[in-house]
């Protein structure tokens, strides 16, 4: 069982308070979190959250059907052993001189990000791409001198066609007097069994 | 037609069908109080401390299978409800909990008696709501009920603003409910079901272990049908005493820190367990290293995150209990087991931890049994935590399902008498006793003035031995006997009580207890016995912190019993 970060992708209401609830579930739930990046969705009240976990994989198994439980949580899957593609951004200020600043373009052309801001004694690069590419960047620019840095957290969609987390049409259970008996029987099959 | 928040709310919980609300009122709830009266069908009953409440309406559920209701206002009296309802939470029972808070435009600003409740509440309920409009209130009451009493149960919050009680809006109840993240799996993939009949039909040494689940799921047929048919023994946890009658050939009580040795061995030895409805925790299985080590686990609870939480699982089935046992069932062959029900029939006899040693003085183990004796077995018992709990599920035996009500996830002291208030409310043809210690009857004694006034006619057995028994039990066996801060002062238990209005007697003689029980059960009303009992017994068999279930330490040969010194 390795210790890895897993990607865990999930889509949730977009309701008020719903990224407390999942930060405060995993914090009380004593799970290592690397980031958590969440956004719009084309669907008008979902949210799609990407979350970072670090932990073997039954760990993380267990975050996820613990975070499956919140109940603006409509649907979270693992993504860590599908294809996909993950990107993260990052704005760095770098200390920049006339001299040094050549170097520094020659750099960021390279790893094919951008300078996006430019002073008399620092530049700013803006770089998109996996936490690989990222983290070589910055190692390579420290050398410089680092003065700021703000990075996102990872987003990652599967690569292909209809993937693991299908946005459902919200659909509407009826509820009848005998709870819990008359619900329509769920054929639902959860993927791991 | 337009109605007030507070009328809409009432109507609500009507539709719901709720009958009684645990409740107390408070500024931030004055409007709901005012709108009352104008709904006579939901009784109102006042407590005297919103913890009370909480455990009332947590009582209440257990007891009859519906939601239990309290009420509390903002600030403090929501604060008071944590307690109760991080105790729904752990053992998964249907509350619904309604706070006041201040109107809309103070929130956030720390105005009187505001205090976030809904963050506060977070890890402790199923969910919860802030109604920003009284709109919303109606699908929000619905939501609520829906999702305490579903799958899994538990407690849920809803938290409503003062002048949201007055906004006024459209009444109509919603048919349905519109919760794209809440599906309960409720019926198990058939696959696993087919799988877990085979394992089942091919084992040599199989047990059940069966918890609350059955009971909430009301499985008690489908349980005795795969029992009797694979001649299975069943063992329960212990808050799910009662889901198997204790009296039936196969039952061989409960596991655990305190469960039966032979409970605790014959789990140990088992190749197979079929885990149902319940979870694992860690008071069931001891150290879990060296749980059931040749045991394949077939394990069915309705909460998939339990499913592998805490003991590996072989044949994992995610479903309401009864929808699962009543397939699998069917695929059982009929079979015996003999030489393994032999085996653990011989450890029953070899390990007689449940004996009741002759002695003098009072045991609260006598006073238990004699309980059990006068009642023909046939009450709900509503425990307190601690010794006076083991020896309550130890020496009463529990036939009828939801007969045993006690705080085992969160273990609180004081939910005794408010629980056992709730349980009687809900079901007023049993007869109710709670079985108290000392220490925690006096965390909620004030709800005696509460069964007064409503007429709750509780009966109350204080096993009363000038400790907290349980946390010195433990500072004599792992502590060096040094007794810090446990021996315990108390008033005069039978004073109190009749201060309060209610008739009582003290006991410390072991050949008046049965007629004063027999006293307690004729009068027609609530009754407080005080017993008082030898003071430094302890609770056995005990698996010590850290040790396999199978090392249970038990209790010492029986011998002469000597007066103990303090």
């Amino acid at each position: 069982m390795s210790n890895t970060k897993h990607t865990l992708v999930a889509l949730v209401e977009d309701k008020p308070g719903v990224l407390n609830r999942v930060s405060s579930l995993l914090r009380r739930r004593n799970f290592n979190i690397d980031s958590i990046a969440v956004g719009h969705t084309e669907q008008p009240n979902l949210s799609r959250m990407t979350i970072i976990v670090e932990g073997d994989d039954a760990k993380v198994e267990q975050a996820r059907k613990q975070l499956d439980k919140v109940i603006e949580v409509v649907k979270i899957v693992d993504i860590t052993s599908n294809e996909s593609v993950a990107r993260e951004l990052a704005l760095v200020k770098v200390k920049a001189t006339a001299s040094s600043r050549n170097e520094i373009i020659q750099i960021v052309d390279i790893f094919r990000a951008n300078i996006v801001d430019v002073s008399s004694d620092s530049v700013m690069v803006e770089v998109t791409g996996d936490e690989n590419k990222v983290n070589s960047l910055l190692e390579l620019l420290r050398g410089f001198g680092i003065r700021e840095i703000a990075r996102t957290g990872r987003i990652a969609v599967t690569r292909g066609g209809a993937g693991p987390l299908q946005v459902e049409e919200p659909r509407e259970t009826k509820v009848s007097k005998q709870l819990p008996k008359a619900l329509p029987p769920e054929a639902d099959i959860p993927p791991d069994w | 037609m337009k109605k007030t928040g507070a009328q809409i709310l009432c109507e609500s919980l009507l539709k719901e069908g709720v009958e009684v609300i645990f409740g107390f009122p408070g500024g931030a709830v004055l409007p709901l109080y005012d709108t009352l009266p104008q709904y006579p069908k939901l009784r109102h009953i006042l407590v005297r401390h919103e913890q009370a409440a909480a455990h009332a309406a947590d009582g209440y559920a257990r007891a009859t299978g519906k939601a239990g209701v309290c009420l509390a206002t903002s600030g403090p009296g929501a604060t008071n409800l944590v307690t109760g309802i991080a105790n729904a939470c752990l053992d998964s029972s249907p509350v619904v909990a309604i706070t006041g808070q201040v109107a809309r435009p103070f929130i956030g600003k720390d105005a009187f008696q505001e205090i976030d409740i809904t963050g506060i509440t977070l890890p402790i309920t199923k969910h919860n709501y802030l109604v920003s409009d009284a709109k919303d209130l109606a699908t929000i009451v619905k939501e609520a009920f829906y999702i305490a009493q579903t799958g899994r149960p538990g407690p849920v919050l809803i938290d409503i603003p003062r002048d949201v009680f007055q906004q006024e809006a459209e009444f109509t109840y919603p048919e349905k409910v519109n919760l794209p993240g809440y599906k309960p799996t409720l019926f198990g993939h058939p696959a696993q079901i087919k799988r877990a009949a085979e394992v089942i039909n091919a084992a040599e040494r199989p047990i059940i272990i069966a918890g609350r689940g059955v009971i909430i799921s009301r499985a008690f047929d489908a349980l005795k049908g795969l029992a009797e048919r694979a001649q299975i023994p069943v063992v329960t946890t212990l808050l799910g005493i009662g889901c198997f009658p204790e009296t039936h050939v196969l039952s061989f009580g409960w596991l655990g820190m305190h469960g039966m040795a032979y409970a605790n061995k014959a789990v140990h030895h088992s190749d197979v367990i079929v885990a149902i409805g319940m979870r694992f925790d860690d008071r069931a299985t001891g150290v879990v290293s060296h749980f059931a080590p040749k045991a394949r686990v077939i394990h069915i609870d309705i909460d998939p995150a339990e499913i592998g939480k805490n003991v590996q699982v072989d044949v994992p089935i995610v479903g309401d209990v009864k929808n699962v046992l009543e397939v699998l069932n069917q695929q059982i062959v009929p079979r015996e087991h003999l030489d393994w029900f032999n085996q653990v029939d011989k450890w029953r006899d070899e390990h007689p931890a449940l004996e009741i040693r002759e002695c003098d003085s009072l045991l609260p183990q006598y006073v238990i049994r004699q309980i059990y004796e006068v009642t023909k077995g046939d009450a709900i018992i509503v425990t307190g935590v601690g010794q006076n709990q083991m020896w309550a599920a130890q020496f009463y035996f529990y036939d009828k399902p939801n007969s045993f009500i006690s705080s085992g996830g969160l273990g609180t002291m004081g939910f005794e008498l408010p629980g056992a208030m709730g349980a009687k409310v809900g079901q007023p043809d049993e007869t109710v006793w709670c079985i108290a210690g000392d220490g925690g009857f006096q965390m909620t004694i004030q709800e005696l003035a509460t069964v007064v006034q409503e007429n709750i006619a509780v009966k109350i057995a204080i096993i009363n031995n000038g400790f907290l028994g349980m946390v010195r039990q433990w500072q004599q066996l792992f502590y060096g006997r040094r007794y810090v801060h446990t021996p315990l002062s108390g008033p005069d238990f039978v004073k109190i009580a009749e201060a309060y209005g209610v008739p009582a007697m003290r006991v410390s003689d072991k050949k008046l207890v049965v007629s004063s029980i027999e006293k307690a059960m004729d009068h027609n009303g609530p009754f407080l016995l005080d017993f008082v009992v030898e003071p430094e017994e302890n609770v056995f068999p005990i698996v010590p912190p850290g040790a396999a279930l199978v090392d249970a330490m038990e209790m010492p040969i029986p011998e002469k019993v000597t007066r103990s010194s303090k």
